[in-house]
């Protein structure tokens, strides 16, 4: 037992434990998400989240140490980011022959899910660096940090407020689209890019392929319009 | 290879986009500028093909890329307990208004255009 204790002490604290960690509980959350037919509520990030959150707690891991071993797929974020040029590529006829309408959705939804989230964090009376990190909430993590930073925000709660965003989208977008009623898939996947970024795309992804192709379109569009435009808006508050 | 090949496109296009951030002071992110010197060198047929199969399995397991920065939440259960359901509403409705006004604006011009241009769309 002696052996075990030592053992666990020296394995929690190398950055083996933090990758293993992420990478099997999400591999078993994509085979359950798998198992119940791609039900939203099953969402594998949402499951690995919770788990990894309550096992660090119980076992007594600091975060620091967990992320020791998570960044390494925590960097390939950037990568991620650079690769989106691989879906704008692949339909760049579509882009070119659809450019304003792609753009002005993209750029309504995008202020509308920022504008509505700042302006009801303020009147439920949140303070004011809270606001500052949830304006960039629609947008991909790594560039939502960068967002927050510039314009006053913490980039670390950014980044929490943009994962939760992508989960509720992803978890709760089909239903919200079926009570709208008359969405084709292209409009429903560049929804999902557009208010829930990454989550929300890779859900897309995995229901129907036109709908991914929309969403990685969204995705890219609203990277590159809301780290031009939101630092400009926010000089005015 | 190939995938290898993608990457080593990819980490030079983001260390691009960085050097230029900064040299230049741009407002734009590093990786999001190296996403767009991406789209122009993939003008270049010989790197479609590595690119792609980086990207594809990239952008097929993006949501697993999430999961470090969610767990952070645990790092933030102070802030949480104080303002954690007025942030929790805050963020909800402000995606479902996101979602639904993307949707129906994208529905409204997809829509309008004139049924002339309806044939070069069956032939893309």
């Amino acid at each position: 037992m002696q052996d075990f204790v030592q053992l666990w002490v020296y394995l929690s604290t190398t950055p083996l434990f933090g990758l293993t960690a992420t990478i099997v509980t999400y591999v078993l959350a994509q085979a359950l998400y798998l198992c119940v037919g791609q039900a939203p509520w099953a969402n594998p990030v949402l499951w690995t989240v919770l788990v990894l959150a309550v096992l660090l707690t119980l076992s007594g891991t600091p975060y620091p140490t967990y992320f020791s071993g998570a960044q390494f797929i925590h960097f390939l974020l950037g990568p991620a980011v650079v690769a989106l040029a691989w879906p704008l590529w692949q339909r760049r006829a579509e882009l070119r022959q659809r450019a304003a309408a792609i753009v002005l959705a993209g750029l309504a939804g995008g202020a509308a899910a920022s504008a509505s989230a700042v302006a009801i964090g303020w009147a439920l009376g949140l303070p004011n660096d809270l606001l500052r990190s949830l304006a960039p909430k629609s947008v991909t993590a790594p560039v939502a940090m960068g967002i927050a930073e510039q314009i006053g925000g913490i980039p670390a709660l950014a980044a929490v407020f943009a994962v939760l965003t992508g989960l509720i989208g992803a978890v709760s977008g089909k239903y919200l689209f079926d009570a709208i009623g008359g969405l084709s898939m292209r409009e429903r996947g560049f929804a999902l890019g557009t208010s829930a970024h990454g989550i929300g795309a890779a859900r897309a992804m995995q229901v129907n392929a036109d709908a991914g192709a929309y969403a990685g379109l969204a995705l890219g569009v609203q990277v590159v319009l809301a780290a031009l435009l939101m630092p400009l808006v926010a000089r005015w508050f | 290879m190939a995938v290898l090949t993608g990457l080593a496109w990819l980490l030079l296009c983001q260390s691009a986009g960085e050097v230029l951030t900064r040299l230049f002071g741009l407002p734009l992110p590093g990786p999001v500028v190296g996403m767009l010197l991406l789209l122009l060198a993939l003008r270049w047929p010989r790197i479609r093909a590595p690119v792609g199969a980086v990207a594809d399995a990239l952008l097929a397991h993006l949501s697993l890329l999430f999961v470090p920065v969610g767990v952070g939440v645990m790092t933030h259960l102070g802030l949480l307990s104080q303002y954690g359901l007025r942030m929790l509403m805050a963020i909800v409705v402000s995606t479902w208004i996101g979602l639904a006004v993307t949707a129906v604006v994208l529905r409204l011009l997809l829509r309008r255009r004139p049924p002339s241009m309806e044939p070069a769309e069956q032939a893309e």
